[in-house]
């Protein structure tokens, strides 16, 4: 056997061929009022691959049963299926073992799984939890019901103009009363990405853990939880081409165990009296019940369908998009940028004189253009800039130019008809 | 594009850019607020009665060109009506948004607000339409909580 050269050796591509991309989404394949699928509402949810659909497809087929259970061979088979979903998602996120990666449901449930359990170990009357000013509502009202419940107090990191963390604001409001910190990686809004190296590190420095909401990170970077070194990090499925109800929490280990369960229930013991319950290990102790079995093995395939792409080839990608996208549509007279940090993710949030978001939306979809229009659940944000609602339109692996091309047609076409 | 001009007409578009009663009433007999959560459209309904009769109304706020525009129509259609016929008023609009496209039979005593029976084609917009009409409803009723459409 010949020893390969450093050419032919499989990395994953530095570049990627988007129109081969675009033939592994067969939704994208539509026409949509005669027109072709411009689908821009990435943030909101992605589509799927193929191999996605028929992984799960093949699961339900092959492999159904219950896990963890049966002896029977098809148990066992969704069994392999499910934790070796769970293995795929140890190394995209390169944690140190599989105990710490929990299934759940999305983002929220994650976010709201550590408010419950260690937030309430941890918080107690006149302390604080510390959010940051451009959070999604899943990471907002988790703490709040915390803070209420335990008397403690919400804090806010407030953002710049641009939509940049104040990290000397950070800094500042980092005290010996703040028991827990939760900041957005990217923002879905506005698409800034957060420094969140530096919180964490600042956060530690003082002793004070932190949990970094990933959903709209997942689809755009290369996350890397040890090199991040943050304590929790929540995430959901379907934002990374996955399937809808599945999501993952990671968390370090010396917090998971000192943690006391979410939800009781099967799976999530070891043995079960009347008089007293033992928990099962890790991750199984926050899993009770019946997984979404299905769910994991479609977010296994499709974290492997984004590693075969790449994530360098991905992240050069959306970079080209995103300038495009922000000289194209930025460049329309009467159009203002919402959201303009110098670290973004592919995600450009927009109004429009005299045109309000909602019917931006309406008669983008005319003209086969999907993007989403509202507060991007962060009214927060939104007051923060004094607005009611946005149009965005946000990006992932399999959008083009040419849809860019189509978002700005469409937009000038919406002008023309309110008159703006 | 037929379905969206059936949307977006030019008497919607008009009353959008120019909205009618556009303004504050002080002192006024009633006064309602009404939010969209959804998409954030607000505003602000006044009112001033004479008996049974809405004598003036006017109103307030932010909001697409199917709430506005709406909300301008509203005012100047209910005018002068009695509180009977506004909720008759409000029966016959809200059946013709949510109607099924083609099949409804829009009641004569809606007058200029057919104009909003391209709604029903945008399941997502009728709650921009109907909107004002909470909102009156809740100021007829000295409703003191924000009105919404959910």
């Amino acid at each position: 056997m010949s020893v390969p050269s450093p050419s032919t050796i499989a990395t994953p591509a530095r570049t990627l061929d988007v129109n081969r991309v675009r033939q592994d989404f067969p939704i994208l394949r539509q026409l949509r009022q005669g027109h072709p699928l411009v689908y821009l509402d990435n943030a909101a949810t992605t589509q799927k691959p193929q191999v996605v659909l028929d992984a799960i497809s093949r699961y339900y087929t092959r492999d159904n049963a219950n896990v963890h259970r049966g002896v029977h061979r098809l148990s066992e088979q969704a069994t392999v299926a499910y934790e070796g979903a769970r293995e795929k998602v140890r190394q995209h996120l390169n944690a140190a073992d599989v105990g710490e990666v929990i299934f759940v449901r999305g983002t929220t449930e994650g976010v709201n799984l550590v408010a419950q359990t260690f937030g309430r170990m941890r918080v107690g009357p006149g302390d604080e939890v510390l959010v940051s000013g451009m959070e999604h509502h899943s990471n907002i009202v988790p703490w709040q019901l915390l803070c209420q419940e335990k008397g403690a107090l919400l804090r806010v990191v407030p953002f710049t103009d641009a939509g940049e963390l104040r990290m000397d604001e950070f800094e500042r409001l980092l005290t010996p009363r703040t028991k827990v910190v939760a900041v957005v990686h990217v923002s879905n809004a506005i698409g800034t990405i957060n420094p969140v190296g530096d919180i964490v590190r600042l956060a530690h420095e003082r002793g004070v853990p932190v949990l970094l909401d990933g959903a709209q990170a997942m689809s755009h970077l290369s996350i890397d939880v040890r090199a991040l070194d943050c304590d929790f990090y929540a995430f959901s499925g379907h934002k990374l081409f996955g399937p809808t109800g599945i999501g993952v929490l990671y968390g370090k280990r010396q917090w998971l165990e000192s943690m006391p369960p979410y939800q009781g229930g099967g799976d999530m013991i070891s043995s079960v009296t009347f008089e007293k319950t033992t928990y099962n290990e890790l991750p199984y102790k926050f899993e009770a019940g019946t997984p979404h079995i299905a769910g994991a093995v479609g977010l296994g395939a499709a974290m492997d369908y984004v590693a075969a792409v790449g994530h360098d080839a991905i992240q050069t990608h959306e970079a080209d998009l995103l300038a495009y996208a922000t000289e194209v549509i930025g460049s329309i007279p009467g159009v203002r940028l919402i959201g303009t940090a110098r670290r973004k993710a592919a995600v450009v949030s927009f109004v429009v004189d005299g045109v309000h978001p909602h019917d931006l939306g309406t008669v983008l979809n005319e003209e086969g253009v999907a993007i989403r229009t509202g507060h991007h659940c962060c009214q927060p944000l939104m007051a923060r800039y004094g607005l009611p609602a946005t149009a965005r339109a946000s990006f992932a692996l399999y959008n083009t130019r040419t849809e860019i091309d189509a978002l700005r047609h469409a937009l000038e076409n919406a002008k023309r008809m309110f008159g703006a | 594009m037929s379905d969206l001009r059936e949307l977006y007409q030019e008497v919607i578009l008009d009353h959008n850019k120019r909205p009618r009663n556009f303004r504050t009433l002080d002192p006024a007999d009633r006064r309602a607020e009404g939010f969209n959560p959804l998409c954030g459209d607000h505003l602000t309904l006044f009112l001033r009665l004479d008996g049974n009769t809405v004598a003036e109304v006017a109103f307030q706020g932010s909001g697409c060109a199917i709430s506005k525009a709406s909300a301008s129509m509203m005012t100047d259609r209910v005018t002068g009506t009695t509180l009977e016929e506004i909720e008759a008023l409000f029966g016959a609009f809200h059946a013709m948004v949510t109607g099924r496209p083609g099949d409804t039979a829009v009641s004569p005593a809606l007058g200029k607000l057919a104009v909003f029976a391209g709604v029903c084609e945008f399941p997502a917009r009728v709650k921009c339409a109907t909107l004002p009409w909470h909102t009156l409803q809740a100021a007829l009723k000295d409703q003191k909580s924000i009105a919404t459409t959910e």
